[in-house]
């Protein structure tokens, strides 16, 4: 029999209708936008048929934001911009201004706390990522920092419209791609590259079996039974390193600090302006761990930015560009080996296979 | 490692340099106010040093009559760390579009700061707002409070995921529909599959107002909602002249990377060919002030973008060419009715939409919910003979 409810409990509400927090230039001009232009970089205007404008100012966050930091913003859009500011799908955050004069005094603000004001347009913006070693048990390395050490070499592509077209990055600590970063300009994915080592004297103490063997993607996981005892063993063939299996059961640690780095991807594209979207494909296979500024996956994301913003036409988006010049000069250009691990081998792996006889030399 | 009374974190430390925003100076901000972050950034500065990462996923937790919304997570070292020995995050369903006021970020804020590490993710990559660690105790708590401050939690696991749409009608003149409502609609409708999880795996609708796509629908999405058009661009003459008059080169910026050549620039005037038009957007991109997308406005509906886990990546591939705006949600609701009635039926446990369309056949799908092929959902028709015809399209045997 149901106990009675003390309280009432309140469920399946949803989330607070967004007309509740529209900035009320928003609400009036709503679906009534006639163009925006950019003022500065980091800095729109949108002007609305009614004549009305509003001035959007996007600065970048590093994902990670403290409670005390979310005051703060909510401190500056009640000083600035009557109280609304909203997030980017790339988190940036925006504050909504009627006020032009109050974009100078915003901007000053911001910087003051390292907040750059930027990422429209033709600059780098913000870097979609994931959570790596800070909250992720299945992460090949740490998105946070590596967006802090490749955004610090970057940050003036952030702060300037100097790219040929949009460069969108994206992070994600291992192939399962929380992140989604298929489809990115440049990619960094964490990459595993061991199965994961089975504790068979843990695992039937913490461990469902039919669970844990369910949870392989690929089926390689198939019961054992090792010195007596009922375990599991790994098809290691069959094994891509996704983690699936030590999230079920934290006997299958696959975490290895000497086989874990990331692996870079190159020219995807998610919008439809021009070329149809595409995936990003391999640029470099393995880069090893090395914290915390990860110099070498730096240097090698900025030197693809380099070659890709001296080489690039106008509008030309890092895959554009790419498939225009073709793969044999980017990987001249920009140095990086063309090895085994770049052709394909999966299940549609003839798609990229070059199928004419259209070769440049 | 103590100096000062201020602890060190000497790999951390040093992401704390250089003009990018640093996450480190995120968590020290919220470790003054709460000591458990202190434990993560002790837990963080060892997988820094050491190379790998220090937690595990765990049992099942969660809010009572929820299947989803959080996800649990336990440090792997709770001994060394014990204040981070439970951490697990909360997913908050964010408003559409992510538009708030200053007394809602402070609201989410309060609530964070009493019940967890004070820690967010604005946002995480599906939309959701992300309280980022606390521990089991805390969750009902959060919830009650989360609730009664008008907000709900987001999903996870094999479910309907929390929708998101991209700024639209709110703040961009080239929504084609009004994602906002879609996405809020949508999300309302099925609050049951959201919290508790229903499916053989995930399913993500994602609202982009516009080709653009600045929700990467086609990306991510099981089913992308990808606002258009189906008239002309509407054209302003006087404001392409102006564009031209202050140096934009026309033919070189703007007609010689139309996809389909339907352009034509005779140094006085612009002309588009509409018909041949595939609603890119670069031309208008280019010049906002003279080029708009038409009026008879909709969506394209395109189905089974995921990331790589389990077959491989696939991006969305377009199931109806075309949706009047105002029949969207009338129209989604039934598509996804069917959609998901198949899928319950023959998708295997972690098979995405788009993988079990590859598995059965795109054909035998659109049979399966109803629809009839046309043109626009192929680059071109198959170029294998293997056609399993099927029986009712063929003369039945001769009789004797």
């Amino acid at each position: 029999m149901a106990t009675t409810p003390t309280r009432k409990r309140i469920t399946d509400i949803g989330p607070p209708h967004y007309s509740k927090f529209l900035h009320p230039l928003v609400a009036k001009n709503y679906g009534k936008w006639k163009f925006h232009e950019t003022l500065e970089p980091g800095v729109l205007c949108h002007v609305g048929e009614s004549g009305d404008r509003l001035y959007t100012v996007r600065a970048a966050s590093p994902r990670i934001l403290a409670v005390q930091t979310l005051r703060w913003f909510a401190d500056l859009a009640d000083k600035y911009a009557d109280g609304y500011l909203r997030f980017t799908s790339r988190n940036n955050v925006e504050f909504l201004l009627a006020n032009k004069d109050n974009i100078a005094p915003l901007k000053k603000e911001l910087a003051s706390q390292n907040f750059l004001v930027g990422g429209t347009n033709n600059a780098i913006s913000n870097v979609v990522h994931t959570q790596g070693w800070v909250h992720c048990h299945s992460s090949a390395t740490d998105a946070s920092g590596l967006v802090k050490s490749v955004m610090d070499a970057l940050a003036s592509h952030f702060t300037q419209e100097d790219m040929p077209a949009k460069l969108r990055l994206a992070v994600a600590c291992c192939l399962n791609m929380c992140g989604a970063v298929h489809c990115s300009d440049i990619a960094i994915l964490g990459t595993h590259r061991k199965p994961p080592k089975i504790r068979h004297d843990l695992l039937p103490k913490v461990c469902e079996v039919p669970t844990l063997i369910a949870s392989c993607p690929t089926g390689a996981i198939r019961p054992a039974t090792v010195d007596g005892k009922q375990s599991v063993e790994v098809v290691e063939e069959q094994c891509m390193y996704c983690g699936n299996c030590y999230t079920v059961c934290p006997a299958m640690p696959l975490n290895d600090p000497d086989n874990d780095g990331v692996s870079i991807w190159v020219g995807g594209k998610v919008s439809n302006a021009r070329s149809a979207p595409k995936f990003s494909k391999l640029a470099i296979p393995f880069i090893p761990n090395n914290p915390p500024r990860w110099p070498e996956v730096v240097d090698a994301v900025v030197k693809i930015v380099e070659v890709y913003a001296k080489h690039a036409r106008k509008h030309e988006r890092m895959g554009e560009w790419i498939e225009r010049v073709g793969w044999p000069r980017f990987f001249e250009l920009t140095g990086i080996p063309f090895t085994r691990y770049h052709i394909d081998d999966f299940k549609h792996a003839g798609l990229t296979f070059a199928r004419s006889a259209h070769v440049r030399f | 490692m103590s100096e000062n009374g201020k602890v060190k974190r000497k790999l951390l430390d040093e992401l704390e340099k250089g003009p990018w925003p640093s996450f480190v100076t995120e968590i020290k901000k919220a470790a003054e106010a709460n000591p458990v972050c202190d434990d993560l950034l002790g837990q963080l500065e060892l997988s820094y040093e050491e190379k790998k990462g220090h937690w595990k996923h765990g049992g099942i937790v969660g809010v009572l009559g929820y299947g989803g919304g959080v996800i649990g997570r336990y440090s792997d070292i709770p001994e060394q760390f014990p204040n981070v020995a439970h951490f697990h995050t909360i997913r908050v369903n964010q408003p559409a579009g992510w538009f708030y006021t200053s007394s809602a970020i402070r609201t989410l804020a309060d609530i964070w700061e009493r019940h967890g590490s004070g820690l967010t993710n604005m946002h995480g990559s599906t939309g959701d707002i992300v309280f980022l660690g606390t521990k089991t105790d805390e969750l009902e708590p959060t919830f009650k409070e989360l609730t009664e401050a008008g907000f709900d939690l987001g999903g996870s696991g094999s479910c309907m995921r929390t929708p998101s749409a991209c700024a639209g009608p709110a703040r961009c003149e080239w929504a084609c529909y009004d994602t906002l409502k879609v996405c809020d609609d949508v999300t309302r409708t099925y609050q049951d599959e959201l919290h508790r999880p229903p499916f053989p795996y995930k399913f993500k609708v994602k609202c982009a107002g516009c080709p653009n796509d600045c929700v990467a629908a086609i990306a991510r999405a099981d089913l992308s909602v990808i606002g258009t058009w189906k008239d002309e661009i509407q054209q302003d003459d006087s404001a392409v002249a102006e564009y031209a008059a202050k140096g934009l080169d026309i033919q070189k910026e703007v007609v010689d990377h139309c996809p389909t050549k339907c352009m034509n620039w005779d140094g006085k005037k612009l002309t588009i060919e509409n018909h041949e038009c595939v609603r890119c957007m670069h031309c208008i991109n280019v010049m906002p002030k003279a080029l708009r997308p038409g009026k008879e406005r909709g969506a394209t509906l395109l189905i089974g973008a995921k990331a790589p886990i389990v077959q491989g990546a696939l991006l969305s591939s377009v199931l109806i060419p075309f949706v009047p705006a105002d029949e969207l949600k009338e129209t989604m609701d039934e598509l996804i009715g069917r959609i998901w009635e198949f899928w319950d039926e023959h998708g295997k446990n972690r098979e995405r939409v788009g993988e079990l369309i590859q598995r059965v056949g795109m054909a035998n799908f659109l049979d399966a919910i109803g629809l009839d092929p046309v043109p626009e959902m192929v680059t071109a028709p198959r170029d294998n003979p293997y056609i399993f015809f099927k029986d009712e399209e063929q003369p039945a045997e001769a009789e004797a």
